[in-house]
């Protein structure tokens, strides 16, 4: 046996071995108490695999793969480093659009070197796989970075004009058509340069006038996207590892983008295809909110037994993690007994709020799935809702005319008392009343997320101290 | 030829390339593609939902493989336009898997339990 037919064997070798860490790695990361293991596993796999593959590669061009490599990994392991955790969506976004982009690019190098005069013809498998995941790679690389842009705040929510879907149909039409054309009739190398174009324009079209409220779907898509590009490329380029760890991450994201549509009661093809809150405004609702002041809720939770407190996004918005969970720990001191409920879309990204709630440090023994909190709330003496509302609105269950019908939410309207902080009288994410701020057994605490938590503190300190008891 | 005997026999050929390039039979192509998949969702099915977005982000990490096959495509590369685009290949690459890792590893570090005490 040859030198260059071991290095192949040892290259081989240490891919199994990757993706056999990969697998075992996504494993540990399903479980809170092995996660952090997890993501060290399938790091050592990658170090691995990436190690080993310039025992294939050889001494060809290796100074410009070493230079990519440089290039690639320092900014974004600094920057990675020092990103907000508010911010985790966007990166994500970004850093898949990157792997959407190296698929693609791939499948260009592909498809050129096989359009090129006196090549050979590839397997008809091969050049199909190669021109669907360059397809998938291009569109989850433009729609991701369009998704970036979106959730760090550079473009407008929303961009829609007339005939929209029209158009987007035929960008994506001819662009499968071109893929079509690439395969079965001609690989001219002009061909390849339209059928890329027409992809990357369909990214960008498809993502557009998607709102942010979609956007937790859209990334999760885009994530399964590249998965299966990797995949497909994978087998186009004969690697066993990109097939096996493409595939596996291809079927979990599509998976968890289905959870995510489910949590949301949006269909796939509705987030996709049509706007939010197209349909009734809803039921109006009679009756008013009713304020309270930081002194009298005070005296409330001093009083409960039972308290849970559910966090939305407006909370993580208004920087107040820290100072809920200081609040918790001050209740918890005087012998209550506090969790925090979790929509599974609370944040931005389902989990997003637990990252969130976690970086303030709070244990995750004390923050309660949706599922298992809801029959909690009955028992519940104060339910606090801060920077929460559509994932609280009781018309998801009880008003067929809403646009949220239909959606799981959290029963806080099964408290006993509730307290919402709130900044002022505004609707949620959807633009949708909510009947729960109406309830006679919820008071309104209107301030900034912060500034009610701080003052809650302060109060409860002050009924402490002045006796009670 | 009719059309099926063409499908199967893309499906049955196999050849293999010099340096490490090796053509996959494709039926065993598609178990092994059917296998990954199952994988892939027994795997997240039993993921809390509060290891979602850290595990979203730890698949995002393990889909920068890709970064392997980009620098196999760059080191076979001979004209300037085909190492153009394997050196773009290997960049994104490249920072999918280390700025996938980084955030993963900084979001998991966080979680922890009231049992481990403070930090």
């Amino acid at each position: 046996m040859d030198t260059q037919t071991l290095l192949v064997y040892f290259a081989k070798a240490s891919y199994l071995l990757a993706a056999a860490l990969f697998i075992l790695g996504i494993k540990r990361m399903s479980s809170p108490v092995t996660a952090r293991a997890g993501i060290k596993w399938a790091g050592i796999g990658m170090v691995i695999a990436t190690l080993a593959t310039f025992a294939i590669t050889g001494a060809h061009n290796v100074g410009w793969i070493v230079a990519g490599i440089a290039i690639g990994v320092i900014p974004t392991w600094l920057w990675g480093r020092k990103v907000a955790m508010t911010d985790m969506p966007q990166m994500v976004a970004l850093f898949n659009g990157m792997g959407g982009g190296s698929a693609a690019a791939i499948g260009a190098g592909e498809l050129l070197k096989f359009s090129q005069p006196g090549a050979p013809v590839p397997p008809i498998a091969t050049l199909a796989l190669a021109v669907v995941g360059a397809l998938i790679g291009s569109i989850s690389m433009t729609g991701s970075i369009i998704a970036w842009a979106k959730l760090d705040g550079r473009m407008d929510k929303v961009f829609r004009f007339g005939g929209q879907q029209a158009v987007n149909f035929i960008v994506f039409a001819a662009s499968v058509l071109a893929g079509l054309a690439l395969v079965a009739w001609k690989l001219d190398a002009n061909l390849v340069i339209v059928f890329f174009a027409l992809a990357l324009a369909f990214g960008v079209l498809m993502t557009l006038p998607i709102g942010g409220a979609d956007m937790p779907v859209v990334i999760s898509l885009y994530n399964a996207f590249t998965g299966l590009a990797v995949a497909f490329e994978g087998y186009a380029m004969g690697i066993e590892a990109l097939i096996v760890a493409g595939m596996v991450v291809g079927a979990a994201g599509t998976f968890l983008t289905q959870l995510m549509a489910k949590a949301m009661n949006r269909p796939i093809s509705n987030v996709l295809f049509s706007n939010f809150g197209g349909g009734g405004s809803g039921e109006a609702i009679a009756g008013s909110q009713k304020a309270i002041e930081a002194s009298d809720a005070a005296s409330l939770l001093y009083m409960a037994e039972k308290v849970i407190i559910v966090p939305g996004y407006g909370m993580a918005v208004a920087q107040a993690q820290h100072k809920i969970w200081e609040l918790s720990q001050a209740l918890i001191k005087a012998g209550k007994d506090v969790r925090f409920a979790i929509h599974p879309v609370a944040g931005r990204m389902p989990g997003h709020m637990n990252v969130l709630l976690a970086e303030a440090g709070v244990p995750y023994d004390l923050i309660a799935d949706m599922d298992d909190i809801n029959p909690e709330f009955k028992t519940c003496d104060v339910a606090i809702v801060i920077g929460a509302n559509d994932v609280v609105n009781p018309a998801a269950k009880t008003d067929k005319s809403s646009p949220i019908y239909g959606m799981p939410i959290l029963d806080v309207v099964d408290s006993k008392q509730t307290i919402v902080i709130k900044r002022g009288k505004g609707t949620g994410f959807a633009g949708i009343e909510n009947a729960l701020f109406y309830a006679d057994n919820t008071r309104m605490l209107y301030a900034d997320g912060k500034e009610a938590a701080n003052q809650l503190i302060a109060e409860l300190k002050a009924v402490e101290g002045g006796g009670g008891h | 030829m009719s059309f099926v005997s063409f499908v199967f026999q893309s499906l049955l050929f196999r050849t293999s390339e010099p340096r490490g390039k090796i053509m996959i039979d494709g039926f065993l192509a598609l178990y092994i593609f059917m296998l990954a998949a199952f994988t892939g969702k027994e795997i997240i099915g039993r993921v809390p939902v509060i290891l979602h977005t850290p595990l979203m982000s730890g698949s995002n990490f393990v889909h920068g493989i890709v970064l392997v096959g980009a620098m196999i495509a760059l080191a076979h590369a001979e004209s300037p336009l085909a190492i153009a685009i394997g050196f773009v290949g290997v960049v994104l690459g490249a920072g999918n898997a280390a700025g996938g890792y980084v955030v993963t590893e900084r979001m998991l570090e966080m979680f922890k339990s009231s049992k481990d005490g403070k930090k």
